[in-house]
């Protein structure tokens, strides 16, 4: 293999990581503070059909992203006030916003599909860039994915070395004593439900924006999902995120290399395999059951009332 | 070594006036009104549901009173919240400790000072001096779940001290501690009243109150039934105030003393799966036909483990470590022992002992289902319900009717259907977890009285509880459990308080395979 | 401020109003959204929800649609009683259809009775063996069924469509990626002459009765249902956890197998690669909108059955998107789960009910009644 062919696949590795990444990032967030939330494909796919729309409408790529983060926003609100604020069960309100946001951007993108728009452009960071092989990968990239470097930075620092990364997990393990000893369960768990909602609605506006600058109908395919799978497989841990998301990254762009070393296989059967690997990576951090029980946040998923 | 100095006549650091707090379905606090002395230890007394649970977080902020008012210092206050309260210099130890268990001691802390914290290692040192100084040392860096028992209760009593300190409340301290741990406690606490600290002293054991309180109040059903000096008190005058006229105080039972082994546990040894678990190791005994057997202990020792391993929720690699008379049955599921004449009482009597979603009816199913009410794997609906209906009635649970479901019953009405849902299958070795913890006095005794009639009609009882003076009571032969081993079982009548004490504290000869 | 006040027991009477109420909010909005949308909204929903069902064709493919709903929302209704996440009957359908075509191409040019029937015991086979998959991936490996059984779903789809570019693509078709059609006795017979409807129904009304039967009456529904609320307390009774996770998947995966075969042996009469509108995912709002319960399910079936008609004939009568049909799915399903909150809280506003004491009884259980 040359080292172009490897320079491109490395590329096209954080390129497609990306969404992976920024979505997994809000879910973890998310999930610290001990809210499950399914909903990551709906936000996902809101994000990505208001980006497109807002932009193509407005010709503003900028104005498109920052739409599509409010829309992603919008929709984790709609979460928090019926898995939060009405008490309703986590993984049921969370399937209904993937419902919800699958018909909703259908709906909304029925007139926009397939129409043309000029998506983000690569920027090359000079000098740097021309470090050979990784330098294409890490700093010939666009913008978006250079913020998901900051962000990701930005998180692990959070949950390091920052009180509020504290309080978030202790509100995740406990909201009981996080309650009595007078932290702010409630607007912890909404404010993380947004940041995750943030980061899927930007995830979003990376795939109609950047990644394939075009709307069809379900075009996250599954990305949501599998970054929920992304989390179990960091167990948790921020660093495990990256890791996780560019590898996915490279099983989802797996054909390019078979095609790049001249084996033909159907692209049918290869598009399974991201979401085969996703069990495979499920099964193997899985499998130890009170490792993984340890691992999640002790209230994952749980309602919580606090009597007053 | 009670201490009955008179009350110092200071303005009153706490005063409060006509309390009252309705949740849907029952009024918590009604009209209470209590005052307390700065350098007071007062008790606040009273019976499971009395609402002084309620009271106390009025006190401290996480519950708002619906009337009545708060005087702090003789002023006039409203506590706003917890982090409120803490600036006011009242700090709270809570029953089911409020810590976190994968932060570290500084952590937890730093968590609640909020703002106040500072950075962590000024912390860290401020929270190895508190700890020094009144005699409880911590080593700041640990993680909480590596802690035993009484070392968490010691962080949540530290997190009260960092910061200075007017009112401390304790909400039933010493339910989680050998009894001389008990008597270090009270060291630290007389010494922070002599600082001039008040302390609210929240507990139903009325020996101790006895033994630290200056004054006590007592409540019962929610309302002020009875304010006293404890010291010019006797333990059944304080409990007559708790539990009123009308309801039995429990009683002492014949001891006896079986001879038929039932159940034999021999070098029974467990690794636990889970990292926070406790290992039991080589633990052996007898319990045999017609007696009750009680294990004491602080919790988390083993007792999970081992009920987990007798209940046949975890199986046993050596088959012959839990031997019935059929045989050795260590690899048996749940359902087989039972059919080997096992019932059980879990600890958790909402969420095991019961759904708490299904009705009493479809409850009474959950374990009697060997006793003829399924046909062909069809259910008897017919015959379920009258078998919940003679539990009902048979054991006086008070509910509308057998479709009300488990989670709408107190706790003591609960415990009551589930002690009746086992024995009326007439088992042949009962195991009851905790049996009447969280209880009312009325429901205790009847549950007592339940297990001493099954025991005098021949079944062999084993009684794991936290509650010593409980299994002084009820059981014919004692012993401990310790870091997952367990000690010598003695004829309840030559041991004591004091000797079961030490045992639960690991003080006892290597287990001998005796019994 | 609104506040939540716990029931202490939850209100039988408010599950099941509570769909109801969702219902009449989903029309609501809906009337809203269409005049938003410059339309009559009353039209409209006489578009959406009357006139398809106006006449007997409408009725009967209404039966069409509801089959194979009814036939993964009632498998459903099991495994969720047993708490058990299977996302996945919209993939457990597609290898239904998928499985059952292969076996009805490779019997293409056999004319026997046998034919239908292994037909469609070859698609219960694909998807028990789909939702198989996942049983075994949880029960051996504790992997999440949530996401296992999304990701079964993708690989099913996939699946599909490259059978159908591949190994069974019509040799005569035009390079069309659509399998040959069945032979005549590969296909479900029709019941009434003129219209599309066909023994598949049957098949699913039959599924409801055994699944009332097997929830309410027999030891295994119950121990399932235990499972389902309160898994600790399964435990200690000795009911075997694991084997209930099988039984519950492989009967739902069974039962959505059965419905995909019925679409390809149906309606379409041969493997298309979209043999489903979705239909698995809208039998997850059906199990939840029918509180799980078989008649619930079936009304709540015949409700969905009836969107996914309407939304059609929107599209073709007032030109609107037919994604009008998911958005719907997505407002109910949202607005049940808003209104289940009455069931075990009441609505209090503090500032009306000031110091008057509400009774109802002790501790609260706040896991929603699924």
């Amino acid at each position: 293999m040359d080292i172009d062919l490897l320079s491109n696949i490395l590329y096209a590795m954080v390129r497609t990581g990306t969404p992976l990444l920024l979505v997994a990032l809000g879910e973890l967030v998310c999930e610290k503070s001990g809210v499950l939330n399914l909903g990551q494909e709906g936000m996902l796919l809101m994000g990505a059909v208001i980006g497109f729309v807002v932009a193509l409408l407005s010709g503003s790529v900028f104005l498109g992203f920052l739409l599509a983060i409010a829309a992603g926003v919008l929709m984790s609100l709609l979460f928090g006030v019926i898995a939060l604020g009405l008490n309703a069960n986590q993984v049921a309100t969370g399937l209904a916003l993937t419902i919800f946001g699958t018909g909703l951007s259908a709906f909304i993108g029925s007139e926009f599909v397939g129409k043309p728009i000029q998506g983000l452009e690569p920027i090359a960071l000079p000098l740097l860039s021309d470090i050979p092989l990784l330098g294409r990968m890490l700093f010939h990239q666009d913008l978006i994915v250079y913020l998901s470097f900051a962000l990701f930075a930005a998180v692990f620092w959070f949950f390091r070395s920052s009180r509020p990364g504290l309080v978030v997990k202790a509100v995740g393990e406990n909201p009981h004593a996080a309650n009595a000893i007078g932290l702010p369960v409630m607007r912890t768990r909404y404010l993380a439900v947004m940041f995750g909602g943030a980061m899927a609605g930007l995830a979003g506006g990376y795939l109609s924006l950047a990644y394939t600058p075009l709307w069809v109908e379900n075009m996250s395919a599954g990305r949501g999902w599998i970054a929920l799978a992304l989390v179990v497989f960091a167990s948790w841990k921020v660093e495990r995120v990256l890791l996780g998301a560019w590898l996915f990254g490279l099983a989802s762009i797996l054909h390019l290399v078979f095609q790049g070393l001249g084996f033909g296989v159907s692209p049918n059967l290869m598009a399974t395999l991201p979401y085969a690997a996703t069990i495979v990576v499920l099964v193997l951090l899985s499998r130890n059951q009170v490792r993984a029980r340890l691992l999640a946040p002790m209230s994952l998923g749980k309602p919580f009332h606090a009597q007053s | 070594m009670a201490d009955t100095q008179a009350v110092p006549p200071a303005p009153p650091r706490l005063t409060l006036r006509g309390i009252t707090k309705v949740y849907p379905g029952c009024v918590a606090n009604d009209g209470i009104d209590l005052t307390i002395a700065p350098a007071e230890i007062h008790a606040l007394l009273g019976e499971n549901g009395a609402g002084k649970s309620t009271l106390m977080k009025v006190i401290y902020g996480l519950v708002k009173p619906d009337r009545g008012e708060l005087l702090w210092d003789g002023l006039p206050i409203e506590v706003r919240d917890p982090a409120h309260a803490r600036k006011l210099g009242i700090g709270m130890v809570f029953q089911h400790f409020s810590l976190f268990d994968t932060l570290t001691i500084t952590e937890n802390i730093a968590l609640a000072l909020g703002d106040d914290a500072g950075d962590l290692p000024t912390l860290a040192a401020r929270i190895s001096e508190v700890s020094k100084k009144y005699g409880m040392e911590l080593n700041p860096e640990r993680e909480v779940h590596t802690l035993s028992v009484g070392e968490r209760q010691r962080v949540e009593i530290v997190r009260c001290l960092v910061q200075p300190i007017k009112l401390l409340i304790l909400d039933e301290p010493t339910s989680v501690l050998t009894p001389q741990e008990v008597e270090t406690l009270f060291v630290t606490l007389r010494q922070l009243a002599a600082e001039g600290c008040s302390i609210l002293f929240i507990s139903h054991k009325l020996n101790e109150v006895r033994a630290l309180c200056h004054r006590a109040t007592i409540l019962r059903a929610g309302r002020v039934s009875g304010a006293c000096i404890p010291a010019e008190e006797d333990a059944s005058s304080l409990a007559r105030m708790m539990v009123g006229d009308d309801t039995p105080i429990s009683t002492d039972y014949p001891k006896v003393l079986g001879e038929e082994p039932f159940l034999q546990v021999r070098g029974l040894s467990r690794i636990s799966e889970d990292p926070f678990g406790v290992d039991l190791q080589q633990v052996s005994f007898d319990v045999n036909a017609g007696e009750i057997v009680g294990i004491a202990g602080v919790a988390g020792n083993g007792q999970e483990e081992l009920l987990a391993a007798l209940s046949g929720e975890d199986q046993i690699e050596n088959h012959d470590a839990i031997h019935f008379p059929s045989g050795p049955v260590g690899h048996l599921c749940p359902r087989q022992r039972r059919s080997e004449g096992l019932a059980f009482v879990p600890e958790e009597r909402l969420g095991r002992g019961a759904v708490p979603d299904m009705s009493l009816r479809e409850n009474a199913l959950l374990t009697g289902f060997l006793t003829g009410l399924v046909r062909r794997g069809m259910v008897s609906h017919g015959k379920v319900r009258a078998f919940a209906e003679q539990i009902i009635e048979r054991y006086k649970v008070k509910t509308p009717d057998s479709e009300a479901h488990a989670a709408s019953l107190s706790g003591g009405n609960l415990q009551k259907f589930i002690i009746g849902r086992e024995i009326m299958q007439g088992p042949k070795l009962l195991i009851a977890a905790h049996p009447t913890w969280g209880v009312d006095i009325g429901a205790a005794t009847a549950i007592h009285k339940a297990l001493i009639e099954l025991r005098d009609q021949g079944a062999a009882i084993l009684v794991v509880s936290e509650d010593i003076d409980e299994l002084f009571q009820i059981s014919d032969r004692i012993g401990a459990i310790c870091h997952g081993r367990l000690s010598p079982l003695k004829p309840t009548p030559q041991t004591s308080i004091n000797e079961v004490g030490r045992w639960m504290a690991g003080d006892f000869p290597q287990a001998d395979a005796a019994a | 401020m609104i506040k939540l006040e716990p029931r202490g027991q939850h209100s039988k009477l408010m599950a099941w109003l509570s769909p109801v109420l969702a219902g009449v909010l989903t029309l609501v909005s809906g009337a809203i959204l269409f005049g938003l949308l410059g339309q009559d909204p009353l039209v409209a929903l006489h578009t959406l929800l009357v006139k398809p069902i106006s006449d007997t064709y409408g009725l009967a493919e209404l039966c069409v649609k509801a089959a194979p709903i009814l036939l993964c929302a009632i498998g459903l209704a099991v495994v969720y009683r047993a708490k058990v996440w299977n996302i996945g009957a919209e993939g457990q359908l597609l290898m239904g259809g998928l499985v059952g075509s292969a076996c009805a191409l490779a019997l293409i040019d056999i004319e026997a009775a046998w034919v239908l029937p292994a037909v469609l015991l070859a698609g219960m086979a694909g998807g028990l063996l789909w939702a198989a998959l996942a049983a075994w991936l949880k029960t051996a490996f504790n992997a999440n069924e949530i996401l296992t059984t999304i990701m079964l779903n993708y690989i099913a789809l996939n699946l599909l469509i490259w059978s159908v570019h591949g190994p069974l693509k019509d040799p005569d078709g035009y390079n069309f990626p659509e399998s040959a059609m069945f032979s005549d006795s590969a296909i479900l017979p029709t019941l009434i002459d003129g219209t599309r409807i066909h023994l598949g129904m049957v098949f699913a009304l039959f599924a409801v009765v055994v699944v009332w039967v097997l929830l309410s009456r027999s030891f295994l529904g119950f121990q399932i249902k235990v499972l389902g609320l309160d898994a600790s307390a399964a435990r200690l009774a000795g009911f075997r956890e694991k084997r209930l996770v099988w039984i519950s998947l492989l009967i739902s995966g069974a039962l959505a197998g059965l419905a995909g075969v019925g679409e390809v042996a149906g309606p379409i009469g041969q493997l298309v690669p979209s043999i489903s509108p979705g239909y698995g995912y809208a039998a997850i709002i059906v199990a939840f909108l029918g509180r799980l319960h078989p008649v619930g399910i079936l009304l709540a079936t015949l409700l969905m059955a009836l969107i996914y008609m309407g939304g059609e004939m929107a599209q073709i009568d007032l030109g609107l998107p037919v994604a009008l049909t998911g958005l719907f799915q997505g407002m109910l399903l949202f607005y049940l789960l808003a209104c289940d909150v009455l069931i075990n809280f009441r609505i209090r506003i503090p500032a009306l009910s000031a110091g008057k004491a509400v009774p109802a009884t002790a501790p609260v259980n706040q896991e929603t009644a699924l």
